[in-house]
């Protein structure tokens, strides 16, 4: 308890994660607002909009901010030389990442949360002004539909999930630029690299394993049986490779000199 | 008494601190951290790697019957100019001896197509089901050509769907004559006259004022050439795209030209004119059954399918197997960043700053060094991945699209150009914000996200996708564009398929104007900011 406080405190007294919370939020919500307001209706048959993820599109962009937050966490300790103190302080050293852990990941949840709603809600008032609604035939935009309720939420867990693995990968490393080039480059490399792999097979299997690509399926509402894997499968890649960085993360620093 | 002695002098030399000095001092500290020279070398591996991956893992191959093996995609034939083509039509010959023209009316232009994808896969040449309506690009007309073998010399004028009349030569050259659709009310003349390798092609909305409208060389035109009519349209398409995600819908068409007051000058045979449908595997046009040619009287209706264009197909293309360039991206703005950030975290700027106080030469210095080793490292990534790449897709049956010696210099050269580019960005902006993360986050979602954004389909829409790709430092990635896009050929131009708004080295000068304006910021904050 006493560990959880201390890394509550850590965090609430420097300027950089509050208001790196902020912009996380603030983006996620204006980029969803442009992009409602940038899709119109489309005609022809077999074209779909899936409107859930239309208005949670700023998730691409403020993952990354939340990838900073979480890796500062744990390497602004190692360039201070704080992480000593820390260790002293705390020598169960497993200890020390679950706290750090549940307050990164209950922060990032708690400004996930609203900066989703609010993108839901912008969404849902913008694309029904551009003829996306339920009168055209469209998937209904509302926390009380069931999908819309899963990619909502899912996303909120995605950011959560996103955060864990910038803290693993961090206590991997240590220091920052090399951790968040290399969360940034399991995020974003997957998807590049599957666009251009010719064999769908392979195209298929590089988008099972991609973090991003698997874990964002949890925002589809529609055409959900084209998707290599399941909404729930898919978060569930993205959790994988953030247990996986945070066990990984948990054992360097358990048995390494600090 | 006191005796005066003389201060202490130092036996060394007077330091200097002149830009090579400078150089020489950025560059010993870039070597001498093992993870700069570790990771340079492994984001050249990053591009070889990735690059392989890509390569050994985009198979190709046909089955011409259910039982018969796989075969190795086919290349498309190649025109005069090297450019891979299409060139299927249908084509009523005769030969045509040394000099000579050929004079024709058209009186209409009509079409069908099919919405109902490639109906030409059973061989059915039934059509019944098909749409009446010309496509933009329908065409017919006159043609003179090499010989019938596809992808020889060619210039043709011709009457098209929407475009009206053109003069269309060896594939990739298009010329306008007059505006306006064809009918039986406003008839076009078309003339074709040939001396010695030089065709020339003429319009007339009477048959008695003509209008030159281009004047083309076909080198190494036979003495004896294939002239005649000749109908062709490309398939189909309605491309619809939004958030949703873009999706085509179409299948092939086929082209009715019809045609009277024939005349020739010149030595012609006398026999009857040869109707033939220039098909290959592959293409995606109405099989040759249902291409056809009749003759009654003076009047000739020749229905055709295909097209005569250059192919801009998406294939075999160079950019697959520069897929790392994206790892060796992120990688290169690491250490590009870490190249200043860690001066300032370890305190090492104070002495660099007081060693040479003039700080603009120190971020020019660094500058220099860093996107010297960065372009080096990429050069010789990209040098060995290309070949080795292009090797492996031929081996898994993927046609190499061809390209010329200059292209691949272009490419090779301007990728690791870019990365150097990227690099020095990278170390500007390390130096406006001190801070690793926040930079390093600032860069790659500046410069991967707008390009992965605008590259996965159904993410953005093609307004916002351009919009990304003219704006952003992302731009810069134009420089590996080895297609063009040609307006007489219907395709998707779209950042997706490999096709930047601003073309190779405009997109290239945006992300170089985004480094410049970096570097003139960081100089300014260097010189007013307390180290």
């Amino acid at each position: 308890m006493n560990t959880l406080r201390a890394e509550w405190t850590k965090v609430r007294t420097v300027a950089g994660p509050g208001a790196l919370l902020l912009a996380a939020a603030a983006l996620t919500a204006a980029i969803g607002v442009a992009a409602a307001n940038a899709t119109g209706g489309c005609p022809g048959r077999g074209c779909q909009v899936d409107p859930a993820k239309v208005s949670l599109t700023g998730i691409y962009l403020s993952q990354a901010v939340v990838a900073i937050i979480a890796v500062t966490a744990v390497s602004g300790e190692y360039s201070t030389g704080m992480i000593r103190l820390t260790l002293a302080a705390t020598p169960r050293r497993w200890r020390v990442l679950a706290a750090k852990a549940a307050v990164v990941g209950t922060a990032t949840l708690v400004t996930g949360a609203v900066a989703v709603l609010a993108s839901v809600l912008a969404g849902s008032v913008l694309l029904a002004r551009h003829g996306i609604d339920a009168a055209h035939g469209y998937e209904v935009l509302s926390l009380g539909h069931g999908p819309v309720l899963r990619a909502a939420a899912g996303s909120v867990l995605y950011l959560g999930l996103v955060a864990l693995l910038g803290l693993g990968v961090a206590a991997m490393v240590r220091d920052s630029a090399v951790a968040i080039g290399t969360v940034l480059g399991l995020l974003y490399l997957f998807p590049i690299v599957a666009s251009f792999v010719g064999d769908p097979a392979w195209h298929r299997h590089l988008d099972q394993a991609s973090p991003m690509t698997a874990g964002l399926y949890i925002q589809a509402t529609t055409n959900l049986r084209a998707l290599p894997l399941t909404p729930w499968q898919g978060l569930g890649v993205l959790a994988a490779w953030a247990a996986g960085a945070l066990l990984a993360g948990g054992l360097l620093l358990r048995f390494r000199d600090a | 008494m006191t005796t005066a002695t003389a201060p202490y002098r130092s036996e060394l030399g007077t330091g200097r601190d002149g830009f090579a000095q400078l150089l020489r001092a950025e560059w010993t500290k870039f070597r001498s951290v093992r993870g700069w020279v570790i990771g340079t070398f492994a984001g050249a591996l990053l591009i070889v790697g990735l690059g392989v991956l890509t390569g050994a893992n985009s198979e190709c191959g046909i089955q011409l019957g259910p039982n018969s093996p796989s075969l190795a995609c086919p290349a498309p034939p190649t025109g005069p100019g090297g450019e891979w083509v299409t060139d299927s039509f249908y084509f009523v010959h005769q030969p045509l001896a040394g000099n000579g023209s050929l004079t024709i009316r058209v009186t209409s232009l009509t079409g069908l197509y099919s919405t109902q994808g490639n109906i030409s896969a059973a061989g059915n040449s039934d059509l019944g089901g098909m749409t009446p309506g010309v496509q933009p690009w329908s065409k017919a007309g006159i043609i003179i050509k090499a010989s019938t073998a596809r992808g020889s010399a060619y210039a043709a004028m011709m009457v098209t769907g929407t475009h009206g009349v053109r003069m269309q030569w060896d594939f990739t050259g298009d010329t306008a004559g007059l505006a306006g659709t064809v009918s039986a009310a406003s008839p076009r003349w078309l003339r074709l006259t040939r001396a010695g390798d030089v065709v020339r092609g003429y319009d007339s909305a009477d048959g008695t004022h003509w209008t030159l409208v281009g004047t083309v060389t076909l080198t190494g035109l036979p003495a004896s050439a294939q002239a005649g009519l000749f109908a062709a349209t490309p398939g189909h398409t309605v491309t619809s795209s939004s958030f949703g995600g873009s999706s085509a819908v179409g299948g092939p068409a086929l082209a009715t030209g019809t045609f009277d007051q024939l005349t020739r000058q010149g030595s012609w045979p006398a026999g009857r004119w040869t109707g033939q449908a220039l098909h290959g595997v592959g293409d995606n046009g109405l099989p040759a059954s249902a291409q056809k040619f009749t003759q009654s009287g003076g009047r000739y209706t020749v229905s055709g399918s295909g097209d005569i264009a250059p192919d801009v197909g998406g294939t075999g293309k160079v950019e697959h197997v520069l897929a790392g360039t994206f790892g060796g991206l992120i990688v290169v703005v690491v250490i590009g960043v870490m190249f200043i950030t860690a001066e300032y975290r370890r305190g090492l700027i104070l002495t660099t700053f007081t060693a040479s106080p003039r700080r603009g030469r120190v971020l020019a210095a660094k500058a220099v060094v860093l996107a010297a080793v960065t372009f080096a490292a990429a050069l010789a990534g990209t040098l060995i991945v290309i070949p080795l790449g292009q090797h492996l897709l031929h081996e898994n049956g993927n046609p190499i699209f061809p390209l010329p010696a200059l292209t691949y210099a272009r490419i090779a050269g301007g990728t690791a150009a870019m990365l150097a580019v990227a690099a020095v960005l990278a170390l500007a902006v390390g130096t406006l914000l001190r801070r690793s993360a926040g930079a390093i986050t600032l860069l790659i979602a500046g410069i991967v996200l707008p390009y992965l954004l605008a590259r996965t389909p159904g993410v953005l829409p093609d307004g916002a996708q351009e919009w990304l790709l003219s704006l952003t430092p992302a731009a810069g990635f134009a420089i590996q564009q080895s297609t063009t896009a040609y307006p007489q050929v219907l395709s998707d131009y779209s950042p997706g398929n490999g096709y930047f708004p601003l073309g190779p080295w405009g997109g290239f000068a945006v992300l170089c104007a985004w480094a410049v304006l970096a570097l003139a910021l960081a100089t300014y904050a260097l010189r007013r900011r307390d180290a």
